[in-house]
Parts: C-alpha cells; sequence; structure tokens
C-alpha cells in the first residue's frame, strides 16, 4: 500500500532569515521537495524610474545609488556614463581611471557578502560573513575616504566626479591591495575544500548553458554556467582595455561554480586595480565644461558590467531638464527569472542555497 | 587517483578559524574607543552660529520635516534680536536643506556623530546646545580647508585606535 | 576487581572511591546528590551560553558579549531575567496542552541523565550497573519533546523541524550505540564509574575510530552544527521553537545546551578518562575535560556548513553505521585475544585501521551525492 502524502504551501519570505532582502517564495512542497515555486516580489517598489523622470540629469544620481545599495558605484558609473553617451561628454582620463579603480573596489565587496551570504546560507554559523565583512569594512573605509559615505556613495557625476580623491587615499590603496590577495587566500582554505560545502553545494542548482543564455542571465551567473561573456571584454567601456585580466567561468553552472566564480573574479579586480594604480594619471577629475541641463532629443544605452552582471541605463531624451523615460536593466532580476527552474525538484535547504547563490539585491529587482 | 575528502577541507577550516583566536579582535569598543570618520563626512548635527544669525527663518521654512523652531524678540537693552531656535533632532533628516536655505551661513553640519540621548526630551535641543563647541566642529563636505583640518580617519587597514584618555 | 588494580596502579586514581551512601545514610546521598546533579547542569548551562558566545566571538574576530559584568560573565542571567520578563504567546491554533508540556517533556530527561554521571571516584548519585544503557535510553526521549513542539505550534516550519528530528535521533542512535558497546568491551562493564577507572590510556587513544563515530552521531543526535538541522536559521527559522517565547522558549534553549553538556561529559567519561588526570583534584578535572570538549564543539560549530537532511541519514547509515560495525568486531576480536586487558602498542593499530577506513570510505564520497553527474 502506498502512502498517500498531500502537497502543502509554504511561504519561504517575506520575513525570513534568508530570502535577501523582502522577497517571497510561495513553495508547493511535498514533505522537503519543492514541487512548485512562484516567486512574489515588489515589496520594495519605490518607483526609481518614474522618479528619474522628475529629476535632473545630475539630479538622479543620488537615487541609483539606492537601486543595487550593495554596489553604488557601480550604478553610479553606470548612469553617468549613459548620460555622457548621449550628451557626448568626454570625460577626462584620470576620471576614467578613478571610476575604474571604484566599480573594482565595489566589485570586491559586493563579492564579499555575495560569498560570505551564500556560505551563511549553507549554515557555517556566520563565521564566513564576519570575515568577509570585516575585508569589507576596509573598502568601505577607502569610499568613505573618498565620498564621505559609507553605503550611499553619490559620488560620480554627469562629467566627471563630484570631488578628486584626497592625498592618503593612493597609500590606503596600495596597502589594501598589498593585504587583501593574503586574506582571499585564507578564505579560501576556510571552506573551499570542505566536504560539507562541496556535498552541499556542487551538482545542486544547475543552471545549463543554454537556459542561461535563453533566460539573459548575465554576471557571475552566466559566466558560471560557462559562457565567457563579460561587459568589461565584449563591449570595452571606459578603459578597460587597456588592462590585462581574465574572465573567470564555471565546469557545469552549479552553486558551487558560481561560488567559485565570484572568488576568482575578486582576484581578478586586484589585477584590474593594481594596474590601474600602476596606469593612474594627474590632471583634471571633472570635464571643465558646464553641467548639461538641456540634453540633446535622443534616446541612449549605456551598460557596465556590474557586480551582479549587465547593468544598463536606457535613457530617451526630449531635450527637457529630465529625462523623458529611463529604464534600467537590472542584472538580480534577471538572474532571478532562473530560479524557479533551478529549484524545483530540490530540497528546501537546496531552494535556499540557490537562492543565495545567485546573489540579488532587492532594491534592485522592485526598484 | 589520489584520495581526497576525507575530511582534509574540513581540517583546513578549522585551522583557519583557530588562527584567529591568536589574532587580535577587529571590533571596535563604542563608547571607550571612538573612531574618526572620513573628513569628507557631510555630517548628521546641526551646529548653529548665534553670531551670524538674524533670525530670518529661511531655515524653518526650509525645513521639510518642521523640525527648526525659530522665535524672535527684541532686546531693547541691548538693541538687538534675541534669537530663540529649537530643533527637535529627532524628528530631522540630516537632509541639509536648513544649510543650503541659510543666507548667512550661520546653521551648518557638524562633524562629530554621536546624537544618542538617554532621555527622550533630550533630543528637543534649543540655543546653547546647538552652539558650536570643542567637539561640535564643522564637517568638511565640500569644503577642502575645513576638512584639512580634521583630525585623519582612522582605517581599519591599519590600525584601530586605542582606548582613548 | 581485576579492573580496581589497574586503576589504583596508575597515577591520579589512586583515590579511594566514595562509599555508594557517602555522606551517611541513603537519603543523604540522595539530596546532596540531587542538589549536585541539578547545580552542575543549570550553573554549566549558564557557563556554556557565556562560554559559546564568548569563543565563538573570538574565533570570528570579534570579542562577543563582554558589556555586563566583568568580561560579560553576568550575561547568561541577563537573558535569563530578559526571558523571564518576556510575553508569552502561544499560538492561536495551536495545539495548547501539547505546546504548553512540550518544553518540560524536552527538558526532564536531559536533567535525568545526570544521575549516573562520575565527578569523582564513586561521586555519583547512582552508580547504576547499566549506567551508559540508561544513559543511552533516557537522553533519546527529549526527542519526544521536540516533536510534541513541533506538531503543537500548528506552524508548518516547526514540523518540517520535527520530523527531521525524529529521522535523525532514529538513526544516529544506531551508530551511536554501537559505538559505546566497543567501549563498554574494552572496559568490561556498563557502568560509567568503572568504565572510567578501567582507561588507564585514554579511550580515545585505543578507539579513536568509536570516538569519532561517537561525536559525529552524538551532535546530530543533539542537534549541534554542522547537523543543526532542527533549528536551520536559514531554511526553516527557527525549528521546533518558531513559536515559542519566552521563558518556554528559554527552556528549549536550556534543553539545547544541557544536551551539549551531556554530550561533553560522556565524551569526558568514555574516551578522555573522565575524572582521572594527575596533580588537580578529581571533580576540577572533570571539568577542564568537559569544558574542552565543549570547546571543540564550539570550534566546529564556527567553522562548519550545516549538512541537509538526505545527506544526514547518508552519514548515518552508509558511513557511520557500516564503519562502527566493523569496529565493534575489531574491538571484539582484539578483547578476544588479550583477555586480560588490551596492550596498549594495539592503539597504533587502531588509529592506522581508523586511517585506512575513512579514506577508503571516503572514495564512495559522490558529489550531489550520485543524484547528478558533476565533472571535477
Amino acid at each position: 500500500m502506498a502512502i498517500k502524502t498531500e502537497p502543502f504551501l509554504l511561504n519561504i519570505g517575506p520575513q525570513h532569515p534568508s530570502t535577501h532582502g523582502v522577497f517571497r517564495m510561495r513553495a508547493t512542497m511535498d514533505g522537503e521537495v519543492i514541487v512548485d515555486m512562484e516567486p512574489v516580489f515588489g515589496y520594495l517598489h519605490r518607483g526609481i524610474e518614474k522618479l528619474a523622470e522628475e529629476r535632473t540629469y545630475n539630479g538622479f544620481v543620488s537615487l541609483t545609488d539606492r537601486l543595487d545599495y550593495l554596489s553604488s558605484m557601480s550604478n553610479n558609473f553606470a548612469y553617468c556614463m549613459a548620460v555622457e553617451k548621449l550628451a557626448g561628454i568626454k570625460v577626462t582620463e584620470r576620471c576614467e581611471y578613478i571610476r575604474v579603480i571604484m566599480a573594482e573596489l565595489q566589485r570586491i565587496a559586493s563579492h564579499l557578502i555575495a560569498v560570505g551570504a551564500f556560505l551563511n546560507d549553507c549554515g557555517a554559523f556566520m563565521t564566513p560573513i564576519v570575515y568577509m565583512i570585516r575585508e569589507r569594512e576596509k573598502i568601505l573605509d577607502l569610499f568613505e575616504m573618498v565620498s564621505g559615505q559609507r553605503l550611499t556613495y553619490n559620488y560620480m557625476r554627469v562629467g566627471g566626479l563630484s570631488q578628486d580623491i584626497p592625498e592618503e587615499f593612493l597609500p590606503a590603496l596600495d596597502k589594501f591591495l598589498e593585504q587583501m590577495p593574503r586574506w582571499i587566500d585564507e578564505y579560501d582554505q576556510l571552506l573551499r575544500q570542505n566536504e560539507v560545502l562541496l556535498a552541499r553545494s556542487r551538482g545542486v542548482g544547475i543552471l545549463p548553458k543554454e537556459t542561461a543564455i535563453n533566460i539573459s542571465a548575465s554576471g557571475p551567473v552566466l559566466r558560471a554556467s560557462g559562457v565567457k561573456w563579460d561587459i568589461r571584454k565584449v563591449d570595452p567601456y571606459s578603459v578597460y582595455d587597456r588592462f590585462e585580466f581574465d574572465i573567470p567561468t564555471g565546469a557545469c553552472g552549479d552553486c558551487y561554480d558560481r561560488y567559485r566564480v565570484r572568488v576568482e573574479e575578486m582576484r581578478q579586480s586586484l589585477r584590474i586595480l593594481g594596474q590601474a594604480r600602476k596606469q593612474l594619471p594627474g590632471g583634471e577629475f571633472q570635464t571643465p565644461v558646464v553641467q548639461p541641463v538641456h540634453l540633446p532629443v535622443g534616446e541612449v544605452y549605456g551598460h557596465i558590467e556590474s557586480t551582479r552582471g549587465e547593468l544598463g541605463f536606457y535613457i530617451v531624451s526630449d531635450n527637457s531638464i529630465a529625462p523623458y523615460r529611463c529604464h534600467i536593466r537590472a542584472p538580480s532580476f534577471l538572474n532571478l527569472t532562473a530560479l524557479r527552474d533551478m529549484v524545483v525538484g530540490w530540497k528546501i535547504a537546496d531552494a535556499i542555497l540557490i537562492f543565495g547563490s545567485i546573489d540579488i539585491v532587492m532594491g534592485e529587482i522592485d526598484r | 587517483m589520489k584520495p581526497e575528502h576525507y575530511g582534509i577541507g574540513i581540517a583546513k577550516g578549522l585551522r583557519v578559524t583557530i588562527k584567529h583566536l591568536f589574532r587580535h579582535p577587529v571590533t571596535v569598543q563604542y563608547p571607550e574607543q571612538k573612531l574618526h570618520v572620513s573628513r569628507r563626512i557631510r555630517g548628521n548635527e546641526l551646529v548653529w552660529d548665534n553670531v551670524k544669525c538674524t533670525g530670518c527663518a529661511t531655515c524653518s521654512k526650509a525645513c521639510p520635516i518642521g523640525a527648526i523652531q525659530i522665535a524672535t524678540k527684541i532686546d531693547k537693552e541691548k538693541n538687538k534680536y534675541d534669537v530663540d531656535i529649537t530643533v527637535d533632532t529627532g524628528y530631522c533628516i540630516q537632509c541639509g536643506l536648513c544649510v543650503e536655505a541659510c543666507p548667512y551661513e550661520a546653521i551648518y553640519m557638524g562633524y562629530s556623530y554621536e546624537k544618542a540621548k538617554y532621555r527622550r526630551n533630550e533630543i528637543i535641543q534649543s540655543n546653547d546646545m546647538l552652539l558650536p563647541s570643542e567637539t561640535r566642529i564643522r564637517s568638511g563636505y565640500m569644503s577642502p580647508g575645513i576638512a584639512a583640518q580634521l583630525p585623519e580617519q582612522t582605517l581599519l587597514l591599519e590600525k584601530i585606535t586605542e582606548k582613548e584618555e | 576487581m581485576m579492573l580496581e588494580s589497574y586503576a589504583l596502579s596508575s597515577i591520579g586514581s589512586a583515590l579511594k572511591p566514595l562509599p555508594a551512601d557517602w555522606p551517611g545514610g541513603f537519603w543523604w546521598h540522595w539530596l546532596v546528590f540531587t542538589i549536585i546533579a541539578i547545580l552542575f547542569v543549570l550553573l554549566m548551562v549558564l557557563f556554556f551560553t557565556y562560554f559559546e558566545r564568548r569563543a565563538m566571538g573570538r574565533l570570528q574576530a570579534r570579542l562577543g558579549p563582554n558589556r555586563c559584568g566583568p568580561f560579560g560573565v553576568i550575561q547568561p542571567i541577563m537573558d535569563a531575567i530578559k526571558a523571564l520578563t518576556k510575553e508569552d504567546i502561544v499560538p492561536y491554533n495551536a495545539d495548547k496542552v501539547v505546546h504548553w508540556l512540550a518544553p518540560a517533556v524536552a527538558f526532564v530527561p536531559v536533567l535525568l541523565v545526570f544521575v549516573v554521571v562520575p565527578f569523582s571516584n564513586g561521586a555519583m548519585l547512582a552508580d547504576l550497573n547499566v549506567g551508559i544503557l540508561f544513559v543511552v535510553a533516557i537522553s533519546s526521549l527529549s526527542a519526544l519533546g521536540i516533536v510534541m513542539a513541533g506538531w503543537g505550534s500548528n506552524n508548518k516550519y516547526s514540523l518540517i523541524s520535527a520530523m527531521r528530528a525524529v529521522a535523525a535521533v532514529v538513526s544516529y542512535e544506531i551508530p551511536v550505540v554501537l559505538s559505546i558497546a566497543s567501549v563498554v568491551l574494552l572496559a568490561g562493564s556498563m557502568s560509567l564509574n568503572d568504565i572510567v577507572l578501567a582507561q588507564n590510556i585514554p579511550f580515545i587513544l585505543m578507539q579513536p575510530l568509536a570516538f569519532l563515530i561517537f561525536f559525529i552521531g552524538a551532535s546530530a543526535e543533539i542537534n549541534r552544527s554542522p547537523f543543526d538541522l532542527l533549528e536551520a536559521d536559514s531554511e526553516i527559522v527557527a525549528g521546533f521553537h518558531t513559536e515559542y517565547s519566552g521563558m518556554k522558549f528559554a527552556l528549549f534553549y536550556l534543553v539545547e545546551y544541557a544536551e551539549a553538556l551531556l554530550l561533553s561529559v560522556l565524551i569526558t567519561t568514555l574516551f578522555l578518562s573522565g575524572w582521572r588526570g594527575p596533580l588537580l583534584p578529581p571533580w576540577l578535572w572533570f571539568l577542564i575535560k568537559v569544558v574542552a570538549v565543549f570547546f571543540v564543539l564550539v570550534w566546529v560549530r564556527t567553522t562548519l556548513p550545516r549538512a541537509r537532511i538526505d545527506q544526514l541519514m547518508a552519514l548515518a547509515w552508509k558511513f557511520l553505521f557500516p564503519l562502527s560495525v566493523i569496529n565493534l568486531v575489531i574491538t571484539a576480536i582484539e578483547v578476544l585475544a588479550w583477555p586480560g586487558g588490551v596492550p596498549w602498542p594495539m592503539l597504533f593499530v587502531n588509529i592506522g585501521i581508523m586511517a585506512v577506513l575513512i579514506v577508503s570510505w571516503s572514495r564512495l564520497f559522490k558529489f550531489g551525492w550520485g543524484r547528478v553527474k558533476v565533472e571535477a
């Protein structure tokens, strides 16, 4: 006689310890196994795209901080780049380099949180995330030094930066570049070979190459599936074509690969930072033109490789002081669309792990 | 194939954690140890200069929260306006609009960051509490001249300030 | 008789055993040791909560609680006061009687076990000749309290946790008991005091594999990390005590640490030669060893991620169970070959056997546990 079981509905979130914000999974469970899952979001909707239509071009920079609040610098970068493309402003060399340095530091800071939170979701009781927050704190110190803020930096402006880097920044950066590789090695030792972690994450939540491309995933999620796609290489923006770095890719696109790709990317970011530090020229940090008020009629799409993938700003201008329309291509939103395919058939513990490995930020998804 | 997954990864992880037992902890014991924030910090407290203030109440009008109240009366003996300012710092959102609005730079953001109080009524500050002092100095936001005089930022990279005094 | 002569020959155990009715009279003995046992459990649990947070803090490059009193030592008392003054919430749809009863049902068995624990030579409430059997039988009763809590809360997370508890406790009982059995074979007695007296060489050296199996199995049974699936906060919020607050939650917290204490005490007694040691008084040696074992538990908890429920079961049935059977057979052969006591050079053989067994079994470890094919 077969035992008849009944599937039941389990609400994971929006107030759940590991949903990384206010995300909700309406999971239909058969015991511990998830048979169906429906993602629900929108709890953090603030209408940022609409707000852009009421701000001046420079006034919107501070709101881009609030999109992906773990990588504010990258958001600033992408937005400013898009507007500059539309206005035809060429920013100075020094500004480009400083922007790249900031974006790469931000990538390390964000990946530290991503990896730490992922390992925390695995159940490593707070240790990896505490260690990684310690390193992130050092990066935040650097950001605080240049911008005065620790989370929403609001550092870049259309046509340049808000202020030049202070003189004590470069020595501190050197010190950071000297210390950081040792720490990354240590974190690798902490859990890279760990049997429990391998058992938990190897082969779990596989995102095949084709699916990843079909859902237009980007960033570490796509690269872990084995696709060598990085905007910094395939469509070099800013001064990225002058640096030498590799694109780490994963073997099969499981949770472990996504974790490994992030750790490798931190190493590559350090490489870029070292080169950018050496090549950093002097000069002006801002284009000596007046701030753009009326932009020419037209539309533009500017995209960068943000920490979570391809972050794009699509801006339509009608020659007024504000954008006619501003659309944001949020990488974690598109990466999240893979979630249902990945979690169905796995256990609840795996679902949390897979969700953590995608590394989303709700501020960017709900906008 | 050489044997793996027999516990070597677990042993390596255990080694990393036990190493931290012999390292100095990185956390700061806040009331005893204080860090210097960035010189460029925008500041989150209001400092009021009673010498420059004319009592025009522009700041009060600019405040989106309505946290600033200004009352003026004529002091006939000294032949001047007596300005009475009250700021409910519990409501203040540190937007800085009052600072931008003030035509005489009589109100500005301060560098220090300790705003916590033990009693709720202590967060409503008035006159003397808002004056500049040694601890309530001007923040260096967007003004390199002032920023250069502020103490150097403490970096976790280098050290953590040891117990003061 | 033979065991006693062994015991007296080694350093530190030249101690005369306490008479079975030590302060004079059965009831005095009962009263004194009941108070000692309860105080021991409660004080050690208070100390353990503090110790775990401090040790974990230091392992995580921070300090841990250090504000209440010198070095934060009265933090656990503060926590207790907080728990007592909190509002007691019973969910509207909960099974109220079961919900109320569960913390007590979980707590009592853990306390009962300390009846047979020797703090010094013969210093115990009751020197049962089936001591370890009593421990095994009673300690697994507290799973009943957890199931009751999971059912009574009327919460899906709690229910999942309760189901996990049943599965884990039932399957881990077997390797744990088998590893204890090999210790009992070597000691020739089930009384905990006699087991301590038999350890001229600590059994952690004579029985390394049994120690490992017991450590893994027992920490899975008491839900210590990396097997803390019952209260996996990143998956099922807080597991069976999601809906508990106030002192009822504190009781579960107490159970958790009392079980950790139990594990430390058992490992001390079974594998680390209990209260025996040179120079220091026996009860101090006992405490030092208990805290040292608990530190290892904290250390492991700080480092390792959590296993999944099916991996937990697989570990019990595919790894620990066969190994504990093999270990039992080997021990039995050793005991048969040397009926007067296994000679100490055999410990190298035993360690070698352990290494060979673990490495050969680890070859069966597959990524995704064979469910998905993954290269590299």
